[in-house]
């Protein structure tokens, strides 16, 4: 790991404008991902602004009557907590379904959605790879694939998003909201929050410089059966190879959100209209651009057959 | 394993005596003056509770509280497995919830509580979970041991405040500890020996459920 300096922040403002001085300087909070990545010199910030006890730990009901998540609400409190369980259901069967004991104690609200890539070529610093070295060329196309996306990809890169919670939050079109350097502040739906790779895969997020996510606003409930289902190499603390996040009320319409797919959480609001026509319909709408490698083509059908078994079980 | 023991002395012993040399020869470069100064402002003051006893650091900002425990505290019962949050070996508590101790830096721990494996029992004064462990043959090499037994404990207090797992079947009902919920919940713990059945009898045994 390289040398850095540490502080302490005393407020969102000093933080925000603390990080925004100084381009390598990074927040940490959980840490889970970020020291990862320090270690192994992918990352490699000159100072780190520890984010922890400004007081961003609350879950509280927002006036319209959803709920507002603070940045730095662990995983573990997240799911457990007794609204979350009964009105978002979604979002704790995703948060359980991620990572393990332990890291969802440490992991955050705010660094879930930050984390970055699992795609093997951009952990090991002996390959090229677009993301960590910009312009250094993609090692997973024409590479190992098998895990990578098979939507939204560019020549530069065919990486996924590796959160679970981002794709339940996806499916209930939750908000995120900033604070910038100057103290100005912003509300982004989570469609637009996270980036397409383009030519440019090192940019994840519409975030700016300095720029620090505040809490994470769920819209009032919206009832149904909500179901999140993982498909992964072992049955516990594993990555998905494809998961889907679905909403399906007692007429058959619904919305679905797909993880392991793509570098973001993957919805088409066009596919959910095609929810009462059954899996097919919804998924040939949901991958219509569809650009697979031998290893991964097998993700297309696995998509069609998770919301499958997702539509029957709401059924049930 | 033996292979990379090995490194890491030899690496000790070239880093001995690369020192040496500079002592022998009283030659400090520019770089190693300007290395030292910026180490001080690269180090922070860090005060916590390890095991019931107050304890005081002044490290290296990039010391993970594994590093603290093993190397500065010399508290070596918590394991450096991958240190990468992978493998579970490093467990530990803090202020009660067990957490991998590779993945924090110790800086970050400014006034917490921290339990490690020789904080939960002693020879002759076992934590019941050690105690099961041994009676259920609950290891082998015993590398994950002290990791496997600060989860267990850590996690079925979690069941206790109601927190649900991946294989609860009603979110808003209670958790009831059974060894499906155990088995889930123990995923972040490899065992490389495959112990695991004679853990979850353990496990099982303090939980005062059948495995």
């Amino acid at each position: 790991m390289r040398a850095f300096t540490y502080e302490r922040a005393s407020s969102i403002e000093a933080a925000a404008k603390a990080a925004a001085s100084n381009p390598e300087a990074k927040f940490i909070a959980g840490g889970t991902n970020l020291l990862d990545l320090m270690k192994l010199e992918i990352e490699t910030p000159t100072h780190l602004i520890d984010i922890n006890s400004l007081g961003l730990d609350k879950i509280e009901p927002t006036s319209e009557g959803g709920l507002r998540i603070g940045a730095l609400v662990r995983n573990t409190d997240l799911a457990a907590h007794e609204r979350v369980r009964r009105d978002y259901g979604l979002v704790s069967r995703a948060l359980l379904a991620g990572a393990s004991g332990q890291l969802r104690n440490k992991a955050t609200t705010a660094g879930n959605l930050l984390q970055r890539t699992r795609c093997p070529y951009f952990y090991d610093t002996n390959q090229p790879c677009n993301k960590r070295q910009p312009g250094s060329g993609c090692s997973a196309i024409g590479g190992f694939s098998r895990q990578h996306a098979i939507t939204g990809t560019s020549e530069a890169c065919i990486a996924t998003h590796a959160s679970d919670m981002a794709v339940a939050m996806r499916a209930l079109d939750a908000v995120i909201e900033t604070v910038k350097a100057d103290g100005s502040r912003r509300s982004v739906p989570i469609a637009d929050f996270h980036r397409l790779p383009g030519d440019t895969p090192e940019i994840e997020t519409v975030l700016e410089r300095g720029e620090f996510i505040s809490a994470v606003v769920l819209p009032p409930p919206i009832g149904g059966r909500q179901i999140y289902r993982k498909v992964r190499d072992r049955a516990s603390y594993a990555f998905a190879l494809v998961s889907i996040g679905a909403v399906i009320q007692l007429d058959g319409t619904g919305r679905i959100s797909v993880g392991g797919v793509a570098h973001k959480p993957w919805r088409i609001e066009q596919a959910d209209a095609e929810l009462p026509q059954g899996a097919r319909a919804t998924a040939s709408i949901l991958l219509a651009d569809a650009h697979t490698t031998e290893q991964n083509r097998f993700k297309v059908d696995l998509v069609e057959r998770t919301l499958g078994a997702i539509i029957a079980e709401a059924r049930g | 394993m033996q292979g990379s023991i090995q490194l890491e002395i030899s690496r000790r012993v070239l880093l001995i005596s690369s020192a040496a040399t500079i002592a022998v020869n009283g030659v400090v470069t520019r770089d190693a003056a300007a290395q030292a100064a910026g180490s001080q402002m690269n180090n922070t003051e860090v005060s916590f509770v390890v095991n019931a006893e107050s304890r005081k650091l002044n490290v290296d900002n990039r010391t993970t509280l594994l590093d603290a425990l093993r190397e500065h505290l010399h508290l070596t019962g918590t394991k450096k497995g991958c240190d990468h949050g992978q493998c579970g070996a490093c467990t530990v508590m803090v202020d009660g919830r067990r957490i991998n101790s590779c993945l924090t830096l110790v800086v970050m721990h400014e006034g917490d509580e921290i339990t490690t494996i020789e904080g939960l029992g002693q020879p002759g004064n076992l934590h019941p979970m050690q105690a099961a462990f041994i009676k259920h043959d609950g290891f082998q090499c015993g590398y994950c041991t002290p990791g496997q037994i600060c989860s267990s404990v850590a996690m079925l207090e979690e069941i206790k405040a109601n927190i649900p797992s991946h294989v609860t079947e009603n979110l808003t009902a209670e958790t009831k500890t059974t060894p499906t919920e155990i088995r889930e919940r123990m995923s972040g713990n490899i065992c490389r020996c495959g112990a695991y059945s004679n853990i979850v009898d353990a496990i099982a045994e303090v939980a005062g459920t059948k495995a």
